[in-house]
C-alpha cells in the first residue's frame, strides 16, 4: 500500500498537476460524450486526424528546446518556408504524392536560409530568445503579407480573379495533394471512424529520425549545449554553431509540418494565417511534459494527443450540453495556461 | 614592455543608441508628403491621438523602472476598465460621473489582476515579458468567459440592449454614447480650427506629475534599485517581490484608466477586441519613442505616440499613392510596427550582453594599468 | 587599548561539511579598535568562518556548527545575514554589491535613506515618504571623508573606477552608524598601489575611532603593515595568533603552507634526461581572478610537473589558457612545433586533455549519466565511441563501447555508483571528481592538465586519485601538469614543482625542498 502511494506521488510530481488535471478532464469528456449525443468514434477520428496534422509542428519545438534556445515562438518562420514550397508546387501544377514531397523538398533550402538568419539573431540575444523569437515570427509574417501580394505567381487558382494581382488569402489544395498522405494505408470502421495511417507513418518516421539524430555526434553535442554550454565548449563543441543547427532544424520541421497540416486541412492559409501558429505547438509540447530546457519524443506525442484531444472534445461536448460555442475560449485558456505553468516552474538543477 | 593585451573599446554612436526613433522618423518623414494630407489635418489627428493613447503608454513606465521590462499585462488593466464601462453603460450613468464611477469600479478589478500578474511574474523571474504576454492571452480567455457566459446570467445586467439575443452575454459592440467625449469635451478649446481636448490633457499632465513624484519617494527608489540589480537590493533588505508586485499593480490600474480614456474618445467599445491591441500598440509606441526594455522616460512616451500613430494615419494613403494599393500600405505599417519591436528588443539584448563583457574587461584593464606602471 | 570584553569572540568553532572537517577548534577574538588580519589558503576555512558569523543558509542546511560566537561578551546566533547587519557587523565582499545606475550617495545610504513625511503615507503606507536628498548627500559625504578619499557623491557607480567602487562599498558599511565590526574580504585585490595605500590609512583611521576590523587578504605585505594581530588558518586550525610586529611575510607564508607530512607515499624518483615536450614562453591569460602576465616554463616529456602558489596568483590560468577556455596570448611550442592557442579543439586534437578546477561548472553534465559524461569529450573531439552508417554520413553513439569504457574506469578509480548508467547528480562530490578524471583519461592524452584534483574529496579518495595519476603517468608516459593549492600533494607525486606568483613563475623547486623555500616563493 505504502509502495503504491509512493509510486503515485512520484508520478504526480514528475507529471505535474496541470497535466494530470487535463488528462483527467479529457478522460471525463470522453466518458460524458455518448450521454450528450456526441459520437465517440467521430470524436476519436477527429482527434487522430488532428494529431497527425499537427504532430510534426510540435516536433519542431524539440531541437530548439534541447539546444537551450527555449520555446520556438518563431515557428512562423518555418511555416513561411513551407508555404513557399507549397505555392511553388502549385504554381508548377505538380499533383499527388509527388506534389507533396516536392513541396517539402523545395521548402528545405528556404528553411535553411531563413533559419540561418533567424539563428544569427537568436545567437546574439542569449537569455532573451523567446520574446524576440515571437516578434521575429510576427515581423516575418507581416513582411510576407507584402510578399504574397507582390510575388509573381500566375496559377489562376492561386491568384485573385479580377485583378490577377496578389495571392488569395486561402488556396485550396484539392486536386493537388489533399489527403494523399492520410489515405495511405488508411482504414475505416463503420460509417464514422477513419484512421489516417499514412500521416501517422510519416509522423513516426520523423520522430524516429529525430530520435536517431539526438543519438548522433551532432545531436549529443546539441543536447550538451542546452544543458551546460560551458561543458560543451570545454569538450570542443562550437556552441553557436550547434544553436544555429537547432534553429535550422526546427525551421525545417516547421515547414514540413505546415505542408502535412495542409494536406489534411485542405487549404493553404496565407497572410495573417500563420501569425499565431506557434502557440498551439508550444502549448502542446509543454502539455506533454516538456520544460523550457528539456523535450523528448514522448512529450511530443503525449502532448499533441492531450492538446488536440481537449481542443476537439471540450467544445463538442460542452456545446452539446450548453448549446453555445465555447471552443475558442477553451483553446485560449488551456494553451496559454499550460505555457504559463511552464514559465513559472522552478528550474530543477541549479549550479 | 609588453604591449597592452587587454582591450577596452568603448564606442557608442548616437545612431546605434537611438536607432529605432531615428529610423521611424525617416520613414514617417518620407511618408508624409507621399500621403498627401494637409498639415492642419495631420496636426488635428496628432493632437487627438496623443490625448487618446498616451495614458495607456504612460502606464508602462513604472514596471520598466522596477526592472520588469515591457508589461504586456497592461491588457489586464484594459479589461478591468472595460468591465467598469459595461456597468455604467448598463446603469445609464453618463458624462464625467459615469467615467468616474467606471474608474472606481474598475480599480479593484485592476488591483486584483495586477496582483495576480505580479505574482506570476515573480515566479517567472528572467522571463517576465513572455510571461506577461501569455498571461494577457490567458486572462483574455477568462474575460471572454465572464463576458459571454456570466454577464446576464450570474451577474445581473439590467439593459437587454447590451446583451446578445440569446439572453445572456454582452454584445460584441457596446455603444458608449453616454460618456462619449465626456472628458474630451468638458473643457475644449479651438485654436485655428483645431479642437484641443483640454481636460484630457490635464488628466495626462496630472499623471505625468504622479509618475515623476513616485520616483522621489522611498517606493520609487526601491523600485529603481530592484530594477537595476535584484540581488544587491535584496541584500540591502528591500522586499524585492513586494516591490515588483506593487509596480505591476500601479501599471495595471493606470492601464484601466487609460482604456477608459481611450474608449470615451472612440465612443464605442468592441467588448472582446478593443483591449487586445492595447498592449502591443502601446509597447510599440513606447519603443518607437526610443525607450528600451530597461529605460523609459516621458519623452519616449509622447514622441513614440506621435510617431507611431503618424505612421498609422499616413500608411494607407502613402501606400496607395506609392505602390497603388492601400492594403499594401497597411501591411507595410503592420510590418514596421512588429519589426520595430523586434529591433528594439534585439538591440537591448545585445547591448546588455556587451555591457557585461565590457565591465569585466574594464576591471582587467585597471589592473593592467597598474602593471604597466610597474614595468 | 585595554578592553576587558572583546568586541567579537569565536570560541571553539567546529564545522563539518559531509564528513569533511573544515573548521577545527577555532578560537580567537577581536577587540574594539583593533585590526586583526586573517590569512590562510583557499579552503583553509576563512569563508566558512565568515559564513558562520553571518549565519548564511549554507551553514544551517549542512548541519550547523559547534562552538560559540560572542558579541560583546554575549552569545549570539543570528537567523539570517540581515540580523548580523542589524547587530552592527558590516561586511565588504569581493564581489561588489552596488547598484550601477545609482550615484555614490544613493548606494551609500541604500535602504537607509533619510525620509520626509507627506500625507500620502496615510493612504498608501510608509514607502510613500519622500527622499530627503540633501540630507542623504550630507551623510554620504561624511562617510567618504571618514575614508579620506576624493569621490564626488553624485558620481554614478557605473562611471567609477574599480577602486572607487570599492571605496563606495566600504563607505556604505561605515555610514551605517551602527557598525562596530567591519570585515573586509580581499579589499585590495582590485586596487592600485596608491588606492590600497589610501584604504589602509582610512582603515587605521576607522580603528582609531573604535571600530573593530577583520582584514582577510592574500597580500601578506599589507597584512603585516596594517594589522595589529595576525591569525593564520591552515586546514581549519588556528596555527598562529600573534602580534604582527613579531613576524614577517616569509614566516607567515611558511605557516600558511607548511604541513606535517603524514604517512604520504614515498616521494617519487626523479627521472633524469628528459626532453622538453611543451615549451611555454611569455604566456598571458585573461582569466578573471587568475591573470597570467608573461609566464614562461618548459614541461618535460613524461614528467609530473606540479604547479603551486597562492590563490589568485595565476596558477589556474595555465591550463585554461593552453586549452583555450580563456583567451590567451604567447609563444607556445609542442614537440618542437608552434602550438595554436585559443582553440580547444586543436588542443585536444594535439593530444591534450584537462580536468578543470570548475568541476560543477564546465567539468560535468550533471543531468546526464555517468557513461555519457566519461566519453563525451573523446566523442566530440576525436569521434570515438561512435558507430557509423551510410558510409560515415550518420553517426550514432556506441552505447556498448561507452558502457564498457565507463565500467573500466569505475573499477580503476573506485567510483562509487550504482552503475555506469546512474545520473551524475546522484554521486558525491568526490566521485564526480573521479568521473572528471575518467573523462580526461578516456581521451588518451599525451599531455594532461589537472587542476585541483582532490578538492572537496575525502582523505581516502584523495590518495586514490593521486595514485591513479601517478600510475597513469608511469604506464603511459603521459606528461601531467598538476595544478594544486595543496603543497603536500604536489610534493608527494611530482617530479618538479613550480610556484606561480603575481602571474609569473617565481621559481621551480624539487619536491624535497623545505616548506620554507616554498613559502618564500609564494610571498
Amino acid at each position: 500500500m505504502e509502495k503504491m502511494r509512493r509510486i503515485l506521488l512520484k508520478f504526480i510530481d514528475e507529471a505535474g498537476w496541470p497535466r494530470i488535471i487535463i488528462g483527467f478532464f479529457l478522460f471525463s469528456l470522453f466518458a460524458i460524450a455518448p450521454f450528450v449525443g456526441v459520437r465517440i468514434d467521430t470524436s476519436l477520428k477527429d482527434v487522430f486526424v488532428r494529431v497527425g496534422m499537427n504532430g510534426v509542428m510540435v516536433l519542431a519545438m524539440v531541437p530548439m528546446i534541447r539546444s537551450g534556445c527555449g520555446l520556438n515562438f518563431g515557428l512562423p518562420v518555418g511555416v513561411i518556408a513551407g508555404l513557399l514550397g507549397a505555392l511553388i508546387c502549385l504554381q508548377f501544377e505538380i499533383v499527388g504524392m509527388t506534389g507533396l514531397f516536392t513541396a517539402m523538398i523545395i521548402s528545405i533550402p528556404f528553411s535553411v536560409i531563413f533559419g540561418y538568419f533567424y539563428a544569427s539573431i537568436i545567437n546574439r540575444v542569449k537569455g532573451a530568445e523567446m520574446m524576440i523569437a515571437t516578434y521575429i515570427g510576427f515581423s516575418v509574417v507581416a513582411l510576407m503579407c507584402i510578399g504574397w501580394m507582390l510575388l509573381p505567381f500566375t496559377n489562376p487558382i492561386m491568384v485573385w480573379g479580377f485583378s490577377g494581382e496578389g495571392l488569395r488569402t486561402t488556396i485550396s489544395v484539392q486536386g493537388y495533394y489533399q489527403d494523399v498522405l492520410s489515405d495511405i494505408l488508411s482504414f475505416r470502421i463503420g460509417e464514422h471512424f477513419y484512421f489516417p495511417t499514412g500521416m501517422f507513418l510519416f509522423l513516426g518516421v520523423c520522430c524516429v529520425g529525430i530520435q536517431l539524430f539526438f543519438k548522433s555526434r551532432t545531436g549529443l553535442a546539441m543536447t550538451a549545449v542546452g544543458k551546460n554550454p560551458d561543458f560543451a565548449r570545454a569538450s570542443t563543441v562550437n556552441v553557436d554553431r550547434m544553436r544555429t543547427h537547432s534553429v535550422i532544424l526546427s525551421t525545417a520541421l516547421g515547414a514540413i509540418g505546415i505542408i502535412m497540416y495542409q494536406q489534411s486541412f485542405g487549404f493553404i492559409q496565407l497572410y495573417m494565417g500563420p501569425f499565431y501558429m506557434a502557440f498551439p505547438a508550444v502549448a502542446a509540447i509543454l502539455l506533454g511534459g516538456a520544460s523550457l530546457k528539456n523535450a523528448t519524443i514522448t512529450h511530443v506525442l503525449v502532448g499533441t494527443f492531450l492538446f488536440q484531444g481537449i481542443v476537439t472534445m471540450a467544445p463538442s461536448v460542452i456545446n452539446s450540453m450548453m448549446e453555445s460555442d465555447m471552443s475558442e475560449i477553451i483553446r485560449i485558456v488551456v494553451s496559454n495556461g499550460m505555457i504559463l505553468y511552464a514559465l513559472t516552474r522552478k528550474e530543477l538543477y541549479r549550479r | 614592455m609588453k604591449k597592452k593585451f587587454f582591450h577596452n573599446e568603448e564606442r557608442t554612436f548616437f545612431f546605434t543608441d537611438h536607432a529605432v526613433p531615428i529610423l521611424f522618423l525617416i520613414i514617417v518623414a518620407a511618408g508624409i508628403p507621399l500621403s498627401g494630407y494637409s498639415a492642419s489635418y495631420l496636426i488635428q489627428e496628432m493632437l487627438l491621438r496623443l490625448s487618446r493613447d498616451s495614458f495607456l503608454v504612460l502606464s508602462l513606465l513604472v514596471p520598466i523602472m522596477a526592472g520588469m521590462g515591457l508589461n504586456f499585462g497592461i491588457v489586464l488593466g484594459s479589461m478591468a476598465g472595460q468591465i467598469g464601462l459595461i456597468f455604467i453603460t448598463d446603469w445609464g450613468i453618463a458624462g464625467i460621473p459615469g467615467l468616474f464611477i467606471a474608474a472606481v469600479l474598475g480599480t479593484p478589478v485592476a488591483v486584483l489582476l495586477g496582483y495576480l500578474c505580479g505574482k506570476v511574474l515573480n515566479k517567472a523571474r528572467g522571463k517576465e515579458m513572455v510571461s506577461s504576454y501569455i498571461l494577457g492571452f490567458f486572462i483574455n480567455g477568462l474575460y471572454q468567459f465572464v463576458g459571454l457566459y456570466m454577464m446576464g446570467k450570474i451577474i445581473p445586467i439590467i439593459k437587454p440592449e447590451i446583451l446578445i439575443s440569446r439572453g445572456y452575454g454582452i454584445r460584441n459592440a457596446v455603444s458608449l454614447v453616454g460618456i462619449r467625449g465626456a472628458l474630451d469635451k468638458f473643457l475644449d478649446l479651438k485654436i485655428m480650427g483645431v479642437a484641443i481636448p483640454v481636460t484630457t490633457y490635464l488628466v495626462i499632465v496630472l499623471f505625468c506629475i504622479f509618475i515623476v513624484w513616485i520616483k522621489n519617494t522611498k517606493l520609487g527608489q526601491d523600485m529603481r534599485a530592484v530594477g537595476q540589480n535584484i540581488s544587491v537590493a535584496e541584500l540591502s533588505g528591500i522586499n524585492v517581490n513586494r516591490t515588483r508586485t506593487i509596480s505591476i499593480i500601479i501599471s495595471t490600474v493606470l492601464a484601466s484608466y487609460g482604456q477608459i480614456i481611450f474608449l470615451q474618445n472612440l465612443g464605442t467599445m468592441n467588448t472582446y477586441t478593443s483591449h487586445e491591441m492595447a498592449g502591443v500598440f502601446s509597447i510599440a509606441a513606447l519603443l518607437v519613442g526610443g525607450a528600451t526594455v530597461a529605460k523609459a522616460s516621458l519623452v519616449n512616451v509622447f514622441l513614440g505616440v506621435a510617431l507611431f500613430h503618424m505612421l498609422f494615419i499616413i500608411s494607407p494613403m502613402a501606400g496607395k499613392r506609392l505602390i497603388g494599393s492601400a492594403q499594401l500600405g497597411e501591411y507595410f505599417r503592420v510590418f514596421v510596427s512588429y519589426g520595430v519591436i523586434s529591433m528594439a528588443l534585439v538591440l537591448h539584448a545585445v547591448k546588455a550582453r556587451a555591457q557585461n563583457a565590457r565591465q569585466r574587461i574594464q576591471m582587467r584593464t585597471e589592473i593592467n594599468a597598474e602593471v604597466g606602471e610597474a614595468e | 587599548m585595554e578592553n576587558t570584553v572583546p568586541l567579537l569572540c569565536f570560541e571553539n568553532i567546529e564545522k563539518e561539511f559531509f564528513g569533511n572537517k573544515v573548521l577545527n577548534n577555532v578560537s580567537f577574538s577581536v577587540n574594539a579598535g583593533e585590526i586583526v588580519g586573517l590569512v590562510g589558503e583557499n579552503g583553509a576555512g576563512k569563508s566558512t568562518l565568515m559564513n558562520i558569523l553571518f549565519s548564511n543558509s549554507v551553514i544551517g542546511s549542512t548541519g550547523g556548527y559547534k562552538g560559540r560566537v560572542l558579541l560583546n561578551g554575549t552569545e549570539v546566533s543570528f537567523e539570517s545575514p540581515v540580523e548580523a547587519l542589524d547587530a552592527g557587523i558590516g561586511m565588504v565582499h569581493q564581489e561588489f554589491s552596488l547598484i550601477p545606475g545609482f550615484s555614490a550617495t544613493e548606494n551609500i545610504v541604500l535602504n537607509r535613506e533619510t525620509l520626509k513625511y507627506n500625507f500620502m503615507v496615510e493612504l498608501f503606507g510608509d514607502r510613500m515618504n519622500k527622499l530627503d536628498k540633501s540630507d542623504m548627500r550630507k551623510r554620504a559625504l561624511s562617510a567618504i571623508n571618514k575614508l579620506g578619499v576624493g569621490i564626488s557623491p553624485e558620481t554614478p557607480v557605473s562611471e567609477m573606477s574599480v577602486g572607487q567602487k570599492q571605496f563606495t562599498e566600504i563607505a556604505r558599511e561605515i555610514e551605517n552608524s551602527e557598525t562596530k565590526l567591519l570585515i573586509l574580504d580581499e579589499p585590495t585585490a582590485v586596487l592600485t598601489e596608491s588606492e590600497a595605500e589610501t584604504l589602509i590609512n582610512s582603515l587605521r583611521n576607522l580603528a582609531f575611532h573604535g571600530v573593530g576590523i577583520i582584514f582577510i587578504s592574500h597580500r601578506l605585505r599589507e597584512v603585516v603593515e596594517l594589522c595589529d594581530r595576525i591569525i593564520v588558518l591552515r586546514d581549519g586550525n588556528v596555527i598562529r595568533d600573534i602580534p604582527s610586529k613579531t613576524t614577517n611575510v616569509q614566516q607567515i607564508a611558511e605557516w600558511m603552507v607548511g604541513r606535517q607530512i603524514e604517512g604520504m607515499a614515498a616521494l617519487s624518483d626523479l627521472k633524469e634526461n628528459r626532453q622538453v615536450s611543451l615549451s611555454i614562453k611569455n604566456l598571458w591569460v585573461d582569466m578573471p581572478g587568475e591573470i597570467l602576465k608573461g609566464l614562461s616554463i618548459d614541461v618535460n616529456e613524461g614528467e609530473i610537473l606540479g604547479v603551486g602558489g597562492l590563490a589568485g596568483q595565476g596558477k589556474l590560468a595555465i591550463s585554461n589558457g593552453i586549452m583555450g577556455i580563456f583567451s590567451a596570448e604567447g609563444d607556445v611550442k609542442f614537440e618542437g612545433k608552434p602550438f595554436r592557442l585559443n582553440d580547444t579543439k586543436y588542443a585536444m586534437e594535439q593530444g591534450f586533455a584537462f580536468v578543470s578546477e570548475d568541476r560543477r561548472g564546465l567539468g560535468l553534465l550533471l543531468e546526464e549519466r555517468v557513461h555519457l559524461n566519461i566519453v563525451f569529450a573523446a566523442l566530440q573531439s576525436k569521434g570515438w565511441f561512435l558507430k557509423h552508417y551510410l558510409g560515415g554520413a550518420i553517426s550514432q553513439l556506441d552505447e556498448d563501447k561507452a558502457l564498457a569504457c565507463a565500467k573500466e574506469y569505475i573499477d580503476l578509480l573506485n567510483i562509487r555508483c550504482t552503475g555506469p548508467k546512474q545520473k551524475l547528480i546522484e554521486l558525491s562530490g568526490g566521485n564526480q571528481q573521479k568521473v572528471c578524471l575518467a573523462k580526461a583519461f578516456t581521451c588518451k592524452p599525451k599531455v594532461l592538465f589537472v587542476s585541483e584534483p582532490t578538492r572537496g574529496i575525502d582523505i581516502g579518495a584523495k590518495r586514490m586519485v593521486l595514485d591513479a595519476l601517478k600510475d597513469y603517468n608511469k604506464y603511459n608516459n603521459t606528461t601531467i601538469v598538476m595544478i594544486s593549492s595543496e603543497l603536500e600533494e604536489l610534493r608527494s607525486i611530482c617530479d618538479r614543482i613550480a610556484i606561480v606568483n603575481e602571474g609569473k613563475v617565481a621559481g621551480i623547486l624539487s619536491p624535497y625542498a623545505e616548506a620554507k623555500e616554498f613559502g618564500l616563493l609564494m610571498s
